[in-house]
């Protein structure tokens, strides 16, 4: 093949060697300077078939935007900035021609759509090219875009490829393009059935491909017909509306006449006041009408009306049925056998997605949440700032990330900064407003209520409204990906770790230190706590502080993965407050408990209706209160003593 | 400590119970006549069109007040989800506002065509016209009874009234108090928020109702005359919900009232219904809210659902700890001054404070200074801008030491000494 | 040029007519700034606002208008739809504004079109909208949906061969709209109902992840997938990050976005998205001589050369600019004489070419496409001839039979098959 396209370049050369790329070019600018993808492809076949070496290294940097067209006389050259102009190449010798200034050239720019054609045209030249890079390309080129006249090329091309990571995506590529294009019945069937087992995007595409069809309707099913299954007119696939108009369209059936067209035909027949013999004032109904039209159609040789019990008819004495566009059974067969096979797989995989989907959410609400469940375990006061201490944290990160350049380093920096900003921040609240309004939780509420909408404005005034970048580093970059169906992004992955170390972490403190046995002291019976020489003011403080500083490290952590805007609190708090609300107040285990369903349910919901993820949040919010009404104390309720505070 | 016998409770006038009553008003009936002498509609055009519309709107939002007072003042149940009930109403009356102005419409411009329209013709053309926005043709189930002004009034008070009896019964029944009950009330308002903003919901989704301020049937008024009489209607509104509202707290149930907000266990104890009577205070109010909402938003002239999102409700609560909890006048005082003095401030009326290296602009700085007032007047005045009253000169109680464990609300002295 | 004679005209018909014209004529002009200032709108309506400043700022260094000069009145809507109504009332019947410049969403367009037709009130309206509206007050100097929906959904038929379309948008009425207006443009392309995924999300969702991995899955049929989202505001910065990091390239998947421009893309780090596209009327990468001059003012003013241009500024630019000829040629600043003088006006767009006020009160305007770039700049990739903005869509059955034309027919939803004017005021 490559000897035989060899050949005819040659051929071609020694006819046009008068020929240059520049005279090729200037042949067709147009097509050149302002190429469509449905176009394109003629102007490809010119200069491939041209031979001229240098083509592939003009495609090339054609498709990489670096083609420029001076506008004084049309020619083309590779250009590069420099200053306000571009200095120019030569597209034959590559050497250097001169200098243009701003606005004397125009730069390139084809479309995706022409960019991959060209990378089609490309791929002869590149499926056996030295450079590792091109061949890739070349492979991306026929993955992106199977064609039948591809098969044989890459077939060539796998006898000579070193690389063992190549030449098995060459081998898969072979295997892929064979169950499409392969002629012969056999091997196109042994092709598919290489791919039972694939759940690549890939491979159920080209299966999928296999396996198009389209509904159709006659007298009954032909014998030729390769039927995918029968169609019941009157179901949910095939409404009965719909199986008419098929009717209609394949000739079987005559239309029928919609009130629009009876209205324009009363219309028409309107003379004197009357149609027909019905004055006009009486045809105000569409009893009427229709009893005026009947009258009147047989006369102007209007078509009759349809009666449903005609439309039954008709519907019933036809067959309606899912085609096949590949006539052979055989293959189809196999096809179904492969894909079978491989959507049981796929549907497993795409609920553990759903579920990695809802840990990552829980992890993230337990971070928005576990500080919220702290201080109203131990003080039993909802702390409406809470949202604004997240986004404070975020701030913070944003603010050190603008100081310091390196993300990885920032990011060190940021998180405990964010936990020293809000913990000092909390411990303020506490000693300046909390303290003052003890036992009154319901005051406790809007007095914090008062200091969020404060500084959710003052963060506006400093940072503006605009939300502002918190940049992941490089290494949180990307996702984790088991397969096509399965993979969760990294940043996800480090949330989830975050949550655990700090479920880890808070366990530890309350369990294992004395600050902690003093904690859960005053959360039981502060006055008794007291009495035994806790402080329950340090206390107070200490929780408060500690709450609010993960709520910093939250912050950070929401705004690497979502976004950094004054507003993102109050995104949080509402669900904050579900979460404490439903996992049962002041235990750890609680919030966790209630993050997981909270998290778990939204997804649910979203699974079973993935168009509306509004309607999933509002009956999340239902599901929640009628849930309170069952468990009024949360899932992990607090007993004895405890549970009276 | 006391020995004297407790004297029977017996039923007395409620303007003897609560002297504040009459002169509430007196002052509502007097700026209700200063207004509309000097108002556009009335030819002197001192107070132009739009401030007697935002002067009318704030009378609606001093009744969901006085409401919000009642159910948090009075019965200590902090409600973050009775603006919710304020947006019902509106949307129940906008429905009708929308569907009859549009008949009018399509009536008119169907008129012209030679066949008279059929029934079909003419819903389709009006739903056309109504939810083309949202790129449907015909109405939803939920505006069943917007044809007809009527039903439509009754769901004003129907849909609220079931929502929050249901709600309520619900969560009083499982001793759901405290934040737990404010929490539960600002879901019950996020997930209505939530719902409205969806197009399947059949409200046209974020874009709400608009066009509200076209009165059918008043095409040849203009808007000076209907922003009066909105105005008066305002007026009297808040005039009858203050008096239900003060009947409703006077008297041997205003005590149990009280008590419930002060110790619900005892009061259960003493044998007394509180789940039936919290209830009644939450649905009552939740009416009356939705009652204000109604008149609110053919002044405001659109609805959408941000309306109903949960920060709205907590304003309201702001509003009644502002303007003083347990007494009514309080709360109407604190609803009508913040949301004045915000409009005043976020209107760019109010002149920059230049700082030096730095320029206080009211736009910017309002919230902080209100959320920080907030802040304060809980701190240090928790009986708000009522308090000023108890300053007046009055005859001194022979009670003495404290009433009861609620020191932010005012409280009565209950029965006679 | 153009600008310099009408005025000289103007003077000398101001000349002539003298005492009407001079008598009506009270000075100064006054231009009412309708942007949101605060609240969640803030984000992108403060540029407008500034935009409207320096435009009136250099006209009155031109020596202002009818030889008056001009004077903002800039009010704060705050992001509250009912506040728009109200402020536009105060601003026409208490500061007795000549023109709004104004709002930004649809619902606060909505909210201030009937006190604009009871007043009878005039106002500009920059931003890219889902049509399906046409009132005498008002001109739509933003995009229709033929003019930025409709041909991105051509480009992708025909030049990347997208068989298969997830349609993403914010829960609110312009994504609703244009989807709708899209979904049944493909369904007459011949893309099956089967073949378009729709989602809706609320306004600043920020977990994305299953979606994402939703309309990667939509992939497995083996057509080539598009992406069009209409996702407003900061949602998008989450969305593109879930993209990025879920590894979805422009060449697998491209996502054409119509409220993504240079001013969100500022808050993202677009390393990942590089070639994803974006369809607007105006790109700040236009390379034309009007758009680097309007570039070099915008920095003068603002004092600032990393902040960047967009498309609705640009339409405040053409609008603005517009009505000052409008006014100069009526002579006045009455507002039917200005509405009647507005029909037919020029004026060169930044991305060259020239814009034309067409008698349902939208422009022509040329469409661009644009890659996203490293840098948060947009290659225009495509540009069409101008496309003449269509108040009521084609592809929609029940609005296809409506036209809108205020010069002859004076009327903005006239049914061309009964012949009729559907109405004259908005329904809002």
């Amino acid at each position: 093949m490559r000897i035989v396209l060899a050949l005819i370049a040659a051929l071609w050369a020694s006819m046009a060697s008068a020929q240059t790329l520049q005279d090729l070019l200037q042949a067709d600018p147009e097509a050149i300077s302002d190429p469509s993808r449905r176009t394109v492809g003629e102007v490809l076949d010119r200069l491939v078939a041209s031979g001229l070496p240098e083509v592939p290294t003009f495609l090339e940097r054609w498709q990489a935007k670096e083609v420029v067209q001076r506008q004084s006389d049309g020619l083309f050259f590779y250009g590069t900035k420099e200053g306000g102009g571009h200095v120019l190449f030569d597209v034959s010798s590559g050497e250097e021609v001169g200098h243009s200034g701003p606005r004397e050239v125009d730069e390139l720019r084809p479309n995706a759509g022409v960019r991959g054609v060209i990378g089609s045209a490309l791929i002869q030249f590149q499926l056996s090219d030295p450079d590792i890079a091109r061949r890739q390309a070349a492979l991306d080129a026929i993955a992106k875009d199977p064609a039948p006249e591809q098969l044989e090329p890459l077939r060539a091309s796998l006898e000579g490829e070193d690389d063992p990571g190549v030449l098995a995506r060459k081998e898969r590529l072979e295997n892929l393009l064979a169950a499409r294009f392969e002629a012969d019945p056999e091997a196109r069937i042994a092709a598919i059935e290489a791919l039972g087992s694939d759940i690549t995007v890939e491979a159920r595409a080209v299966l999928n491909q296999i396996l198009s069809s389209e509904p159709r309707a006659a007298d009954a099913i032909p014998a030729e017909a390769n039927v995918a299954w029968k169609l019941t007119p009157g179901s949910d696939e095939l409404p009965r509306e719909a199986a008419y108009v098929m009717l209609v369209e394949a000739g079987l059936a005559p239309p029928r006449v919609t009130e629009n067209a009876i209205r324009d035909a009363l219309v028409a027949a309107l003379a004197g006041g009357k149609v027909g013999d019905a004055p006009v004032a009486t045809l105000g109904s569409d009893e009427a009408r229709h009893a005026a039209y009947d009258a009147i159609a047989p006369a102007r040789g209007l078509p009759p009306r349809i009666s449903e019990e005609e439309v039954d008819a008709a519907l019933g004495s036809h067959a309606f049925w899912q085609d096949y566009a590949e006539k052979d059974a055989a293959i189809t067969g196999a096809a179904e056998r492969a894909l079978a096979s491989a959507v049981t797989r796929v549907s497993l995989y795409q609920a553990a997605d759903i579920a990695l989907d809802a840990i990552s959410l829980a992890s993230i609400y337990f971070l928005a949440a576990i500080g919220l469940a702290i201080t109203f375990g131990v003080m039993g006061v909802i702390n409406m700032a809470h949202g604004e201490f997240i986004m404070m944290g975020a701030y913070t990160g944003y603010v050190v990330q603008t100081l310091v350049p390196d993300y990885t380093l920032s990011l060190i920096l940021a998180l405990p900064l964010a936990f020293a900003v809000t913990f000092a921040a909390g411990v303020a609240m506490e000693r300046l407003v909390i303290r003052h309004l003890a036992h009154r939780p319901l005051e406790t509420l809007l007095a914090t209520f008062g200091i969020s909408i404060a500084l959710q404005q003052i963060a506006k005034n400093i940072f503006g409204t605009q939300a502002r970048p918190l940049t992941s580093p490089s290494w949180l970059d990307g996702a984790w990906i088991v397969n096509d169906v399965l993979g969760i992004a990294y940043i996800r992955i480090a949330i989830f770790v975050l949550a655990l170390l700090f479920l880890g972490l808070l366990l530890f403190i309350l369990n294992r230190t004395r600050l902690g046995l003093e904690v859960r002291a005053v959360t039981q019976n502060p006055g008794m706590a007291a009495s035994m020489g806790i402080d329950p003011d340090r206390i107070a403080m200490l929780t408060f502080g500690l709450g609010s500083g993960i709520a910093g490290i939250a912050g950070v952590a929401i705004g690497l993965y979502a976004k950094v805007t004054s507003e993102m609190g109050s995104d949080y708090i509402v669900q904050s407050f579900m979460t404490v609300v439903v996992g049962g107040v002041g235990n750890v285990w609680g919030t966790l408990a209630g993050a997981s369903l909270i998290g778990i349910l939204q997804k649910g919901i979203e699974w079973f209706n993935p168009s509306n993820t509004l309607a999933a949040q509002t009956y999340m919010i239902l599901f929640i209160i009628a849930f309170i009404q069952f468990r009024p104390r949360g899932i992990v309720a607090m007993k004895g003593r405890a549970a009276g505070a | 400590m006391t020995t004297a016998p407790v004297p029977a409770l017996r039923r007395r006038p409620i303007l003897a119970d609560n002297p504040s009553v009459l002169w509430a008003l007196l002052v509502l009936a007097i700026v209700t006549l200063g207004v509309t002498v000097l108002a556009e509609g009335a030819g002197a055009g001192v107070i132009s069109t739009s401030f007697v519309k935002t002067l009318g709107k704030t009378l609606c939002l001093c009744l969901a007040a006085v409401a919000m007072d009642v159910v948090w003042g009075y019965c200590g149940i902090l409600s973050l989800g009775h603006m919710a009930f304020f947006g019902i109403g509106g949307y129940a009356v906008g429905q009708w506002l929308m569907t009859a102005r549009t008949y009018d419409i399509v009536a008119q411009s169907l008129a012209g065509q030679p066949l008279p329209p059929t029934p079909r013709e003419l819903d389709q053309a009006v739903a056309t016209q109504i939810f083309g926005v949202v790129g449907s043709d015909h109405f939803p189930w939920i505006w069943a009874f917007s044809h007809s002004l009527p039903l439509q009034l009754l769901m004003v008070v129907l849909v609220p009234g079931l929502l929050a009896g249901v709600f309520g019964w619900l969560a009083f029944r499982s001793r759901v108090t405290g934040v737990y009950l404010s929490i539960l009330t600002q879901g019950m308002t996020l997930a209505l928020s939530l719902w409205l903003f969806q197009n399947d919901s059949g409200l046209r989704g974020n874009n709400g109702l608009s066009g509200l301020q076209n009165i059918p049937g008043l095409e040849g008024w203009g808007q000076d005359r209907i922003s009066i009489a909105f105005f008066w209607a305002s007026a009297l509104a808040l005039g009858l919900g203050y008096l239900l509202f003060a009947w409703l707290t006077s008297g041997r149930r205003g005590s149990v009232i009280r008590a419930i907000r002060d110790d619900e266990a005892r009061v259960r104890f003493l044998g007394y219904g509180v789940e039936g009577t919290k209830l009644l205070v939450f649905t009552l109010t939740a009416v009356v809210a939705a009652i204000a909402g109604a008149l609110y938003y053919p002044q405001a002239g659109i609805i959408n659902p941000g309306e109903v999102a949960p920060l709205a409700s907590i304003y309201l609560a702001v509003w009644v700890a502002i303007g003083g909890r347990g007494r009514l006048y309080g709360a109407a005082l604190g609803a009508a001054l913040v949301s004045l003095m915000s409009s005043w401030f976020t209107g760019g009326g109010v002149p920059d404070i230049p700082l030096g290296i730095y320029t206080v602009q009211w736009t910017d700085w309002w919230t902080v200074l209100l959320g920080l007032a907030f802040v304060a007047v809980t701190l240090l005045a928790p009986k708000g801008l009522g308090g000023l009253f108890d300053l007046m000169p009055r005859a001194p109680s022979r009670r003495q030491g404290d009433w009861g464990p609620d020191d932010g609300a005012w409280r009565n002295e209950e029965g006679e000494p | 040029m153009t600008i310099k004679t009408s005025l000289s005209v103007a003077a000398l018909a101001a000349a002539l007519g003298a005492s009407a014209a001079t008598a009506q004529q009270a000075c100064p002009i006054k231009v009412g700034v309708l942007h949101s200032l605060s609240g969640t709108m803030a984000i992108s309506e403060t540029t407008l606002k500034d935009t409207m400043l320096m435009l009136i700022d250099q006209q009155n260094k031109k020596g202002g208008l009818l030889g008056c000069q001009i004077e903002p009145v800039v009010v704060d809507p705050a992001s509250d739809w009912p506040l728009f109504a109200e402020k536009a009332r105060e601003l026409l019947t208490v500061d007795h504004v000549d023109v709004i410049f104004g709002a930004w969403t649809s619902v606060s367009r909505k909210s201030v079109l009937p006190v604009l037709e009871e007043l009878d009130g005039l106002m500009f309206y920059p931003v890219q909208y889902e049509g399906e509206e046409s009132s005498r007050n008002v001109f739509y100097t933003g995009a229709a949906p033929n003019q930025q929906a409709i041909p991105a959904v051509d480009y992708y038929l025909d030049e990347l061969g997208i068989k298969k379309f997830a349609l993403l948008g914010t829960d609110y009425v312009y994504p609703r709209t244009t989807n709708n207006i899209l979904t049944a443009y493909l369904e007459s392309k011949g893309i099956p109902e089967s073949d378009i995924f729709v989602n809706y999300t609320p306004f600043g969702q920020s977990d994305w992840a299953t979606i994402v991995s939703d309309v990667k899955a939509l992939a497995a049929d083996g057509e080539p997938v598009g992406v069009i989202s209409t996702i407003n505001g900061d949602a998008n910065i989450g969305f593109y990050k879930e993209l990025a990091a879920q590894g979805i390239s422009a060449d697998d998947m491209p996502v054409v976005a119509f409220s993504v421009g240079e001013e969100e893309l500022s808050g993202l780090d677009t390393s990942n998205l590089v070639g994803h596209l974006a369809a607007w009327n105006y790109f700040m990468s236009a390379d034309t001589p009007e758009n680097e001059a309007f570039i070099q003012a915008w920095h003068d003013y603002i004092g600032d050369d990393a902040r960047v241009t967009n498309d609705p500024m640009e339409a405040h630019y053409i609008g603005f600019n517009m009505w000052v000829n409008a006014v100069t040629q009526a002579g006045t600043t009455d507002v039917d004489a200005v509405i009647d003088a507005m029909v037919g006006q020029t004026f060169p767009n930044l991305t060259g070419g020239t814009a034309e006020m067409l008698p349902n009160h939208h422009l022509t305007k040329p469409v661009l496409i644009g890659e996203i770039r490293d840098d948060g700049q947009f290659d225009i990739i495509s540009q069409t001839d101008p496309v003449a903005g269509d108040a009521w869509t084609d592809f929609l059955p029940e609005s296809a039979v409506l036209e809108s034309d205020w010069s002859k027919l004076h009327c903005g939803m006239y049914n061309t098959q009964t012949q009729t004017c559907v109405q004259l005021t908005s329904n809002y």
